[in-house]
C-alpha cells in the first residue's frame, strides 16, 4: 500500500473506509440536512413501490428467493471449489486469471495491467469492487485517469463526491445540484456542457451522452466489475441501464473485471434465478435494459484480451463467521436500503462506506473488522423490512444482532471493564433469548414507540430495550416487526 | 505462498464447519419456482409485444409478405437512411429505396457515422420483453448495435421464449450475448426515468409470423 492510498484506516484492509465520523456522529449532521431528506424519501418511496409492483407480478417470489438464497449457500459452502471451476473456464474460454488478496494487490495488479498496454486513460463501468478498493485513486497515482461511465458515478466524479446509494449514486444531488455541477466540471475532463444547460433530465443526460462518446470510441482499456461470474461455463454477466456497459465491454482492446470471490455461481441455468431477482429488486423493472455476457474472449468481437481479477480483501475473514457470511450473498440489488427507515433518514454516506444501508451494517464491519466499525451495526432499529426485501433472503437482522455482541465483545477486551453499551447488550442478549421476554419488550416497545415517538422518532424505549435506544435516536419501528422477525428467524429453531 | 492459494487456503480454513465428505450437490436448491409466468395457454408473442411496448419501444407485428414494407416503414417514420446491416441478413427481405445498408467492415468511426443498424435476433422473451442477441446470422458483432443510434431489430414468432428460464436454456453462453429490453435508459437523476443514454435511444422492433425462412 502506498503512502497517498485515499484514507486507509489503521489495520484496515484496504476497503474504502473513509474515516468518517461514527455512524451517530455522521447521521446527525445528514438529519438536520432537509434538502437530503426530501430527495432521499421520495426517491426511496418510488424505487418501493415499483419494485414491491413488478415482485407481486411473480406469485412464486419466495420461491424465487428460496431458490437464490440456497444457490448461493451452495457456492459458499463449497467456494474453493468452484472458484478453481471458475478459474479453467475462463482460461480455456482465453482469458487471464488473477487472484487479489487485498485491495493493494488488486490495485497493482491492475495497474500493471494498464501500463502493459502502454494507456493513459481507462473508462469504467460502474463497480463497487472497484470503489472498495479505491482504483481510480491508486491509477491516478500511477497517472493513469479512470472515467467513471455511468450516469449517476459520472455527477459523483465530477462533484470529486461520494457515491450515497448502490444503484443510484447521485440519489443525494438533485437536478439542479447536477446541472451546476456539469456546467462548472465537465469541460475540466473533456467535452464542455452545452451552454445554458438546462436542468430537465433530458437535458442532463444528454450532456452527459455527448460528454463520454468521445471517451467511449477512443478507450482502449476499459475497468468493470461483475455481477456474476459462472463458474461452469466462465461467463461474466454485468447487468446495468444505460448501455455505457456495453460500451465498456466492447469498444475496447482490453477489458480488466474486478470480481469479489463471492459473486461466483455455479451454473449457466442458476442465472435464470437471479435474473428474475434482480431486475425486479433493483429498479423496479421486469428486466433492466441491457444484460452483456461474455466468456473469455471472441476473434473479430470486443477486446482481445481480457483479465479476471478476483479479490478477497476480507471475504475470506466474513465467510470464517457462520453467522455473517450470508451476507457475501448480496447480489447488490440495493432493495434493503430503499425499505430502510434509517436509510432514509440519514442517506448513504453516514454509513462512511461504499457499502451502506442494511447491507453496509452487516457488510463492512465484517469486511473491515467490526473493531473499524463498531458503530455501524447499531444503524439499524432491527424492523426486519430489510430482511423481506432481500432478494437472496440474507436475514439482515439475524447478522446486525450477532455483530452487536461482537462490536461490544471487542470493546470489552479493548476497555478491559463492562461499558454501559455492554451491560445494556447483556440485557438485551438475554431478552432475545427468551420469546416470551421478547414479547413483552416487544409489546412494551410498541406501545412505547408510539407514545414517546414524536416525528417518527423514539427517543427511548421502554423496559429491557432501552439500554439501546439511551445512547441512540432511533426511528419509529413499525409496530410489529420486531416480533414478526422473531417469529419467522427464530422460533423455527427452537 | 502465491495469492492463488493463500485465498484457496483461507477459504477451506473459513468453512471448517462444512464437514469434509459434503458435495456441492449435497448442498440442497429448491427449484419450487415457475419455469414460466406466462400463463397455461397464454398467447406468447402478443405477450411479448406488450411487454416491449411497455419499456417505450414500438413493436409491430406482421408476416413474411408484409416484412419488406414494414421495415421501410419504420425506417422512414425514423428518417434513417445511412444502415450498418451485419452480415447473414437476408438481403432479399431489404426494402427497395433510398436506404443505403453498410456492411462489414465497419471501423468505430464508420460505425458512428451511421443512422442506425437493422438486425434479427436471436431470442426474446415475453415475460420480460427482452430480445436477445447472439453475435449470430444477420445480426453483427456487438458494437453495431450499439454505436448507432437506432436499432430496428426483426424477430422470428418462433424464437420468443415464454420466460427467462427457456430462453437461458436456448442460448449458448460461449457466444457473447446482449439481452435487450427497449431503449437504453437512466433514472439516476432523481429517479425520472430518461430513454436514451449511451446506447440506441430509439428501439423498433419488428415480429415476423410465420416464420423467415430457416437462417443460415
Ligand atoms: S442485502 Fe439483499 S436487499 Fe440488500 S442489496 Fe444485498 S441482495 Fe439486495
Amino acid at each position: 500500500m502506498t503512502a497517498r492510498d485515499p484514507a486507509p484506516a489503521p489495520g484496515s484492509r484496504g476497503v474504502v473506509w473513509l474515516g468518517a465520523p461514527s455512524f451517530p456522529d455522521a447521521a446527525r449532521i445528514a438529519l438536520g440536512d432537509t434538502r437530503l431528506r426530501a430527495n432521499l424519501k421520495r426517491a426511496t418511496a418510488t424505487i418501493r413501490d415499483k419494485r414491491v409492483a413488478v415482485a407481486s407480478e411473480l406469485d412464486d417470489w419466495e420461491d424465487l428467493r428460496d431458490a437464490a438464497a440456497a444457490i448461493k449457500n451452495r457456492t459458499a459452502r463449497h467456494l474453493d471449489h468452484y472458484l478453481v471451476r471458475l478459474e479453467e473456464s475462463v482460461t480455456a474460454a482465453g482469458g487471464t486469471v488473477h487472484w487479489a488478496c487485498d485491495a493493494a494487490e488488486a490495485n497493482r495488479i491492475v495497474t500493471a495491467l494498464v501500463q502493459a498496454t502502454g494507456e493513459r486513460e481507462v473508462v469504467k463501468v460502474k463497480s463497487m469492487a472497484t470503489q472498495e478498493i479505491g482504483l481510480n485513486e491508486h491509477l491516478a497515482d500511477a497517472g493513469i485517469t479512470a472515467y467513471e461511465t455511468d450516469l449517476a458515478e459520472l455527477i459523483v466524479q465530477l462533484g470529486d463526491d461520494r457515491p450515497s446509494h448502490i444503484l443510484v449514486p447521485a440519489i443525494h444531488k438533485n437536478r439542479t445540484e447536477i446541472r451546476d455541477l456539469f456546467t462548472a466540471e465537465m469541460g475540466r475532463w473533456g467535452q464542455p456542457a452545452p451552454e445554458n444547460l438546462g436542468d430537465d433530465p433530458r437535458e442532463l443526460a444528454e450532456a452527459a451522452r455527448r460528454h463520454l462518446r468521445e471517451k467511449f470510441l477512443t478507450a482502449k482499456v476499459a475497468v468493470s466489475g461483475a455481477n456474476f461470474a459462472v463458474a461452469d461455463t466462465g461467463t461474466v454477466v454485468v447487468v446495468e441501464s444505460e448501455g455505457n456497459g456495453r460500451m465498456c465491454l466492447t469498444l475496447p482492446e482490453t477489458l480488466i473485471t474486478v470480481m469479489g470471490i463471492e459473486k461466483v455461481i455455479p451454473t449457466w441455468s442458476d442465472l435464470e434465478v437471479f435474473l428474475q431477482l434482480l431486475p425486479r429488486s433493483s429498479t423496479g423493472e421486469r428486466m433492466n435494459p441491457y444484460t452483456s455476457t461474455w466468456t473469455g474472449t471472441t476473434d473479430g468481437d470486443g477486446p482481445t484480451e481480457f483479465h479476471l481479477v478476483l479479490l478477497d480483501n476480507g471475504r475470506t475473514d466474513t465467510l470464517a463467521d457462520e453467522v455473517g457470511r450470508q451476507a457475501l450473498a448480496c447480489i447488490r440489488c440495493s432493495a434493503c436500503l430503499n425499505v430502510c427507515p434509517v436509510f432514509e433518514r440519514t442517506g448513504g454516506h453516514a454509513y462512511g462506506s461504499v457499502y451502506p444501508g442494511p447491507i453496509g451494517a452487516v457488510l463492512t464491519p465484517q469486511l473491515v473488522g467490526i473493531e473499524q466499525a463498531a458503530s455501524l451495526p447499531f444503524a439499524s432499529t432491527l424492523c426486519g423490512a430489510c430482511y423481506d426485501a432481500c432478494p437472496v433472503k440474507i436475514n439482515i437482522p439475524e447478522v446486525l444482532a450477532h455483530l452487536r455482541a461482537e462490536a461490544v465483545e471487542a470493546k470489552r477486551t479493548a476497555n478491559r471493564l463492562p461499558t454501559a453499551e455492554a451491560v445494556a447488550m447483556k440485557a438485551a442478549g438475554k431478552v432475545l433469548d427468551s420469546p416470551r421476554l421478547l414479547a413483552a419488550a416487544q409489546k412494551a416497545a410498541a406501545l412505547g414507540g408510539r407514545a414517546v415517538a414524536r416525528d417518527g422518532r423514539i427517543g427511548r424505549l421502554p423496559g429491557p430495550l432501552r439500554g439501546w435506544s439511551d445512547t441512540r435516536d432511533t426511528p419509529a419501528p413499525p409496530v410489529e416487526s420486531f416480533r414478526t422477525w422473531w417469529r419467522k428467524n427464530k422460533e423455527g429453531e427452537r | 505462498m502465491n495469492s492463488r492459494d493463500a485465498i484457496l487456503g483461507r477459504i477451506r480454513t473459513a468453512l471448517a464447519d462444512v464437514p469434509a465428505g459434503e458435495q456441492p450437490h449435497d448442498v440442497p436448491v429448491p427449484r419450487h419456482y415457475r419455469r414460466s409466468h406466462a400463463e397455461p395457454g397464454e398467447d406468447t408473442v402478443a405477450l411479448f409485444a406488450e411487454r416491449v411496448a411497455d419499456y417505450r419501444a414500438t413493436v409491430t407485428r406482421t408476416d413474411r409478405a408484409g416484412l419488406s414494407a414494414a421495415i421501410a416503414a419504420a425506417l422512414t417514420l425514423r428518417g434513417v437512411e445511412q444502415l450498418a446491416l451485419p452480415g447473414g441478413f437476408p438481403v432479399e427481405l431489404l426494402p427497395a429505396g433510398r436506404w443505403q445498408w453498410h456492411t462489414e467492415p465497419l471501423d468505430i468511426p464508420g460505425l458512428d457515422a451511421l443512422d442506425g443498424a437493422l438486425t434479427l435476433a436471436a431470442a426474446g422473451i415475453a415475460v420480460t420483453g427482452t430480445l436477445v442477441l447472439d453475435t449470430g446470422p444477420g445480426q453483427g458483432r456487438r458494437a453495431l448495435t450499439l454505436v448507432p443510434d437506432y436499432h430496428l431489430c426483426v424477430v422470428r414468432a418462433d424464437r420468443i421464449a415464454a420466460d427467462v428460464p427457456e430462453a437461458l436454456a436456448r442460448l449458448d453462453p460461449t457466444l457473447p450475448l446482449t439481452f435487450v429490453s427497449g431503449p437504453s435508459a437512466t433514472s439516476d437523476i432523481e429517479l425520472d426515468r430518461v430513454e436514451g443514454v449511451h446506447g440506441p435511444r430509439t428501439l423498433d422492433v419488428i415480429i415476423v409470423d410465420p416464420a423467415l425462412p430457416e437462417q443460415p
